[in-house]
């Protein structure tokens, strides 16, 4: 416990180096502009749509001509390059700025010519993120407590199927509670496993993963197939409408019209922040992931706070699972959650273990598979595989390149024996 | 670090033996039986009925919970070894030659995660690296007409070459920036899955005359020689699989390589001490393992399909985690362990078509036996064993975030 354990993690060569960012950025001012700015479709327009197509008031389509974006945006990633080599620091939030710009011009390129609906876009960007909101929230707890949770794609499967089933049979708040309660179920075998029975915590989250697959497929295929109308056609979770709000352009049908789990999501999000900042529980926890004989010796049970976070973080990935099914598309379906709980976890990760930070990270995440979603309707030059791939890229590329070397809670993963 | 402080250490097995890892695996296998047998009668509407009119008949509720567990077990265990009601001796044989053709790239991508588990590393991208490795190997198969014994060496060549690559650059990113691999690997095992559509909708990859994603017929040349003959498809991929055992055993054991893997994988501190460049050894362990797994999809590929699908390879990353992790990753617990799983999975699929229970059966159970394993703790608690080692945390194969 001397030195951080980052401190040994090998690197080629010097880490962080702000001359090669600069180069990074320079090279990707002149794709922009020399790319875009000068390609095929310079020329063209590309029209965003700011209100929803059933909104009351017609905002109408800003035109964007996309050589002019094109350039406008390359001088910008060229400032932020510039600002690289010449400062000695570079702020996230530069960074941010260089990213965002890139996105758009992308955007203006990828839909050259045609018209990108933003209130679409948003409430895509909104549904794809709140399943890794509550996710990575699960995560934070756990991990926060020091027990790794990579059984989150589990918990959403199980949660998933519970939801499906429950609500099919007694009624949609059943499915909601009973979803959250499978998601729980889960934390507690995780947590036995490695609390009581001091198991590797990666290895039981992989194959409470692989069980849950397999126990979910077979359950689906046994029970619920031959019986689809009893078992497998389950209510809609309600939406709320807030009205006036809900008709805003961009944002309105995104965050004022939307699933009531968005509502739970954001109250989760909120009331986990203050949890760990402000409450007993909260700053016990922490004090547990960092320094569990520390805790200990002021009277702190370590393996009572790492139960309760453990089952209680379950509860909220139950809650994900829950909103895959009745929260958007209904009836379960074998592997519905397909990686989701895995994308969570690298938000968790880039949200550095912390609750609003990981939320800013789902909505990277979910803002990518929008695009995704987005572009492939609308018809783009790339193809629509490739386009399949680039949430899952632009995953690979948060975890490895902007978040850099982050810090984990210092005992997560680790068993606690009682001395 | 010393040979002792690798081991969970042995104290105090006075008297009584102490039951060591080899009774904790059997007993865990015992167990995720168990579970399993419960799984298939509370999901089964004849045993539920019969357990529902308990009160007047209990002996027939019990009976009736035995007999549908024993006809599900039992299909698995003939789909698994010998069919003695098959007639011809060929048919009697095919459980058998059906139990080492499944096993045969569980080994291989068992191995690809024995490898990388001693160098520290939980590569959970066995499943992209065997579906590119099948990819490359199927391109080289139909798209080449080379000599006879080089053809199938090349397209073997292609899937190491192709699932090392997509090993490496995991292995890479760890090395360069610390992003942790069960992620990245996760990740590239998504975007293969969609590379391979990508492809498939590719003149150069489309079967002639067919609409839907399927590739042309890998060349005969290229295929894996049958062993056997008639309808029994045991192919020659077995010897490359034990081959390929026999040399992650020999590079772990007797190489400087495979040296300085184990030691980055035992204590990472110390082997930088000793001069050990981790980043490098990341890189080559993860080439190495990709390449193994690679190797999988393609003795898949060259031995069995034949041609390149979307859901190639199917399943084969992660049977090959439990296959690694069954065999404590050890190399020949891996052999050992994948024979196990192969019998499983094909005799699972006899056991669906007889029986009608889901094949996802098998699935559960190989979950299980894992879960118990990674959990000794718990198998001595149930069978009441004495806890002569001390706690296994200095097994733990993989580590935290870190």
């Amino acid at each position: 416990m001397s030195a951080p354990a980052h401190a040994a993690e090998p690197t080629f060569g010097r880490p962080g180096s702000l001359a090669r960012a600069g180069l990074a950025l320079g090279a990707l001012a002149l794709l922009v502009g020399a790319g875009v700015g000068l390609g095929d479709s310079a020329g063209e327009e590309t029209r965003f749509r700011l209100s929803a197509v059933a909104a009351d008031v017609q905002l109408g389509e800003i035109a964007v001509p996309v050589g002019v974006c094109a350039w406008v945006c390359a001088a910008i990633i060229a400032l932020v390059g510039v600002r690289a080599v010449t400062a000695p620091t570079l702020p996230r939030s530069a960074v941010a700025v260089a990213v965002l710009a890139a996105t758009i011009a992308f955007l203006c390129w990828a839909a050259a010519g045609k018209t990108l609906n933003l209130a679409g876009l948003t409430n895509a960007t909104v549904t794809g993120s709140l399943p890794l909101v509550l996710g990575a929230l699960a995560g934070v707890l756990c991990e926060r407590s020091g027990v790794i949770n990579i059984a989150i794609e589990g918990q959403f499967l199980l949660g998933a199927f519970t939801a499906s089933t429950a609500a099919s049979l007694a009624g949609v708040w059943v499915g909601l509670a009973a979803g959250s309660l499978a998601g729980g179920v889960v934390g507690a075998v995780l947590a036995v496993m490695a609390i009581r029975y001091l198991a590797d915590q990666v290895i039981v989250g992989v194959v409470l993963n692989l069980v849950i697959l397999g126990l979910t497929g077979f359950l689906f295929n046994r029970i619920v197939v031959p019986n689809q109308v009893a078992l497998g056609s389950p209510p809609g979770l309600p939406s709320l409408n807030l009205p006036g709000l809900s008709e805003l352009p961009v944002i309105g049908p995104a965050l004022f019209d939307q699933s009531i789990m968005l509502a739970i999501a954001v109250a989760l999000v909120v009331g986990v922040h203050l949890t760990l900042r402000r409450t007993r529980w909260g700053l016990r926890t922490l004090a547990v992931g960092e320094n569990p004989e520390a805790a200990q010796s002021a009277g702190v049970s370590v393996r009572g706070v790492r139960y309760r976070n453990v089952i209680v973080g379950g509860m909220i990935a139950g809650l994900g699972g829950v909103y895959l099914t009745i929260g958007s598309v209904g009836a379960f379906g074998p592997n519905i959650s397909s990686g989701k709980g895995f994308i969570a976890l690298a938000a968790l990760i880039f949200g550095r273990w912390m609750p609003l930070p990981a939320l800013v990270a789902a909505l990277l995440f979910g803002f990518a598979d929008a695009v995704q979603s987005t572009l492939s309707i609308v018809g783009t030059p790339i193809p629509t595989e490739l386009l399949q791939m680039f949430p899952y890229l632009v995953t690979i590329l948060a975890v490895a390149g902007l978040v850099g070397h982050v810090r984990p809670p210092a005992a997560d993963g680790k068993p606690f024996i009682r001395a | 670090m010393s040979r002792a402080a690798a081991r969970p250490m042995r104290v105090g097995a006075t008297g009584l033996r102490s039951a060591g890892d080899g009774v904790v695996t059997l007993l865990a296998v015992v167990l995720a039986f168990a579970v399993g047998a419960l799984v298939i009668a509370v999901s089964d509407d004849a045993v539920l009925e019969s357990w529902g009119d308990v009160a007047s008949n209990p002996l027939g509720a019990i009976e009736e919970t035995v007999a549908t567990v024993a006809d599900a077990y039992w299909a698995l265990l003939k789909g698994a070894i010998l069919d003695p009601d098959g007639g011809s001796l060929q048919a009697v044989l095919s459980p058998l030659s059906e139990t080492v053709v499944t096993a045969t790239p569980l080994m291989l991508s068992g191995l690809a995660v024995t490898l990388a588990f001693r160098a520290g590393l939980f590569n959970i991208g066995g499943q992209g690296q065997a579906v590119v490795g099948a990819a490359g190997a199927a391109f080289v198969g139909f798209h080449f007409n080379l000599a006879p014994g080089v053809h199938l060496a090349a397209a073997l060549a292609a899937g190491i070459v192709a699932g090392g690559i997509w090993g490496a650059v995991p292995g890479w990113l760890k090395g360069r920036t610390g992003a942790h691999e069960v992620i990245t690997t996760i990740m590239l095992n998504y975007v293969a899955t969609i590379l391979i559509v990508y492809l498939l909708t590719h003149e150069i990859f489309r079967r002639e005359g067919r609409a839907d994603a399927i590739s042309p017929l890998v060349r005969p040349d290229a295929r894996l020689p049958e062993l056997l003959g008639g309808d029994l498809r045991l192919h020659a991929g077995l010897f490359v699989a034990l081959a390929a055992a026999a040399g992650v055993g020999w590079l772990l054991s007797r190489t400087t390589a495979g040296f300085e893997l184990r030691a980055t994988g035992l204590n990472l501190r110390a082997a930088q001490t000793a001069g050990i460049r981790p980043a490098r050894v990341y890189v080559s362990a993860m080439a190495m393992s990709g390449g193994l797994a690679g190797l999988a999809g393609a003795t898949q590929m060259l031995g069995t399909d034949f041609t390149l699908t979307p859901g190639v390879a199917g399943g084969l990353g992660f049977a090959g985690i439990s296959v690694a992790l069954l065999g404590r990753a050890t190399v020949g617990g891996t052999v050992a362990a994948s024979f196990l799983f192969g019998g499983l999975q094909a005799g699972g699929i006899q056991m669906q078509a007889s029986t009608g229970t889901p094949v996802d059966l098998v699935t559960i159970i190989q979950g299980l036996i894992v879960l118990f394993i990674a959990a000794p703790l718990l198998v001595r608690s149930v069978f009441r064993l004495r806890t002569a080692d001390g706690p296994p945390v200095a097994a733990s194969t993989a580590r935290g975030w870190s």
